[in-house]
């Protein structure tokens, strides 16, 4: 018999000053027994001191393979990165 | 998983494979023609790089991961009832908490290989109705009993000192989602195999009954133990295809011979003898030599004929069975709170709506 709880993705803040990051999933009924299950399960060693719960069925992600075509314009864009300028040298603090 | 420094990059992939949404990452993508997508996930294994949820990958590999992720999360959960027999019975408060976390870990362990299983594009009740139905198994070595409380001290050094040596090279598995669950799995395992190695100490030096029992629980457990690694090189069905995949690092017997090389040493410090006469130190080979394991056991326990088999999966099947009303219910109040605030004006919207919405858990 399949049970049919819905799958949230988990994401935790490991200690402040750092932003949440994905760490797996769990299954729940509702957001509330998410977040339980998530702390029972990811943070048994104070891995953590703030979750978020995601159903995953709410998230989009971009698909690899329009790898190329999507991530392109970033490519060809050398001039966005300091080492493509010409400093003379001698030059400091810049 | 928290460890690896990309993982949160690479959240969003493993969620939409989690999801299902891409579930059938494998099947044939109108954009790219085979022979191209072969090609660059060969690319991915030969750099060495991870394989991550929604890659095209040969149906073969897949259904390689979901075998063995699931048979791997199997042995987790049902790893929990030869211990969990011993909670109860605990000789002190110590052992009992360090037993009851022990076991939590387990059913911890279990958890994220049904997650990172379920990032294939199965769902965790197929794989537990697979597991109930007898279609995947699981470790052959949760099918021996626990018959004192020695054994518990044989677990942890034995069982998980030998899984320990298993996943640590699936820490560099190429399929990404599998070894960032080992990276967790690994870290929990070494408070696992201490403990046990601890009470085994203990034990040993003891009174001259708690040395027997420590000793009866050695000769019990070595030999299945060294049956954890599965059947030689030569008899091991899915070795190669496995090592060229990256999914697996070491041979079977490799890693075996890791094993008894780390363990022979720990028995002396714990006063106790391997019960193997052909066991010892050979100065040319830098190894230990050991003995011809019993590979008829192995297979019988394997066909189902073990001390314990049938006991484990009806004891698994009864507890799902058990849970099923929980779980019903809990999904009744979620849809009965759903149609509660469906119900409601939208009075109570946030009014900075990108705030993420506390759901407090106390």
């Amino acid at each position: 018999m399949s049970t049919g709880l819905p799958l949230w993705e988990v994401f935790i803040r490991s200690r402040r000053g750092l932003s949440h990051q994905h760490v797996g999933s769990v299954h729940a009924s509702d957001a509330e027994m998410a977040l339980r299950n998530a702390r029972d399960l990811y943070t048994r060693r104070g891995e953590g001191v703030s979750i978020w719960v995601v159903p995953a069925a709410q998230v989009s992600a971009s698909s690899p393979d329009e790898k190329e075509p999507f991530f392109d314009p970033a490519a060809d864009k050398t001039y966005r990165h300091p080492t493509f300028y010409r400093i003379p040298e001698g030059v400091k603090n810049l | 998983m928290t460890a690896e420094g990309s993982a949160g990059t690479e959240g969003a992939a493993g969620v939409a494979g989690a999801a299902g949404a891409e579930a059938a990452a494998g099947a044939a993508r109108p954009g790219a023609a085979p022979r191209e997508l072969q090609a660059r996930f060969e690319e991915l294994i030969a750099a060495d790089e991870r394989v991550e949820p929604r890659d095209w990958m040969p149906e073969a590999y897949r259904k390689t991961l979901v075998r063995q992720i699931a048979q791997h999360a199997h042995s987790e959960i049902i790893g929990m009832q030869p211990e969990g027999n011993w909670i109860t019975r605990a000789p002190s408060l110590r052992r009992k908490a360090i037993l009851l976390a022990k076991v939590q870990d387990e059913a911890g362990h279990g958890l994220y290989l049904y997650a990172a299983a379920e990032t294939l594009g199965v769902d965790r009740a197929d794989l537990l109705d697979a597991l109930h139905t007898g279609r995947q198994k699981y470790s052959s070595i949760f099918n021996y009993p626990t018959l004192t409380w020695a054994d518990i001290g044989a677990i942890g050094w034995l069982v998980d000192g030998a899984a320990i040596i298993n996943q640590i090279p699936l820490q560099r598995c190429s399929y990404g989602p599998y070894a960032r669950a080992m990276v967790r799995i690994c870290k929990e395992e070494s408070f696992h195999q201490r403990q046990g190695f601890e009470l085994l100490h203990d034990l040993a030096h003891g009174t001259p009954e708690q040395h027997a029992m420590a000793q009866d629980a050695l000769d019990r457990w070595w030999w299945p133990s060294l049956m954890m690694f599965g059947p030689p090189d030569a008899e091991s069905a899915h070795s190669a295809q496995s090592m060229a995949w990256r999914i697996k690092r070491h041979s079977n017997d490799d890693l075996r011979q890791r094993f008894v090389d780390i363990s022979a040493p720990q028995a002396e410090a714990l006063g106790l003898t391997i019960p193997d006469p052909d066991l010892r130190w050979n100065e040319e080979r830098g190894h230990y030599d050991f003995g011809e394991i019993d590979w008829s056991e192995f297979q019988e326990v394997l066909a189902g004929n073990g001390p314990c088999n049938r006991q484990r999966v009806a004891q698994r099947v009864r507890a799902h069975e058990d849970g099923e009303w929980v779980r019903q219910a809990a999904l009744a109040y979620a849809a009965k709170q759903e149609a509660k605030l469906a119900a409601k004006p939208a009075a109570n919207l946030s009014e900075n709506p990108s705030e993420t919405k506390e759901v407090v858990a106390a």
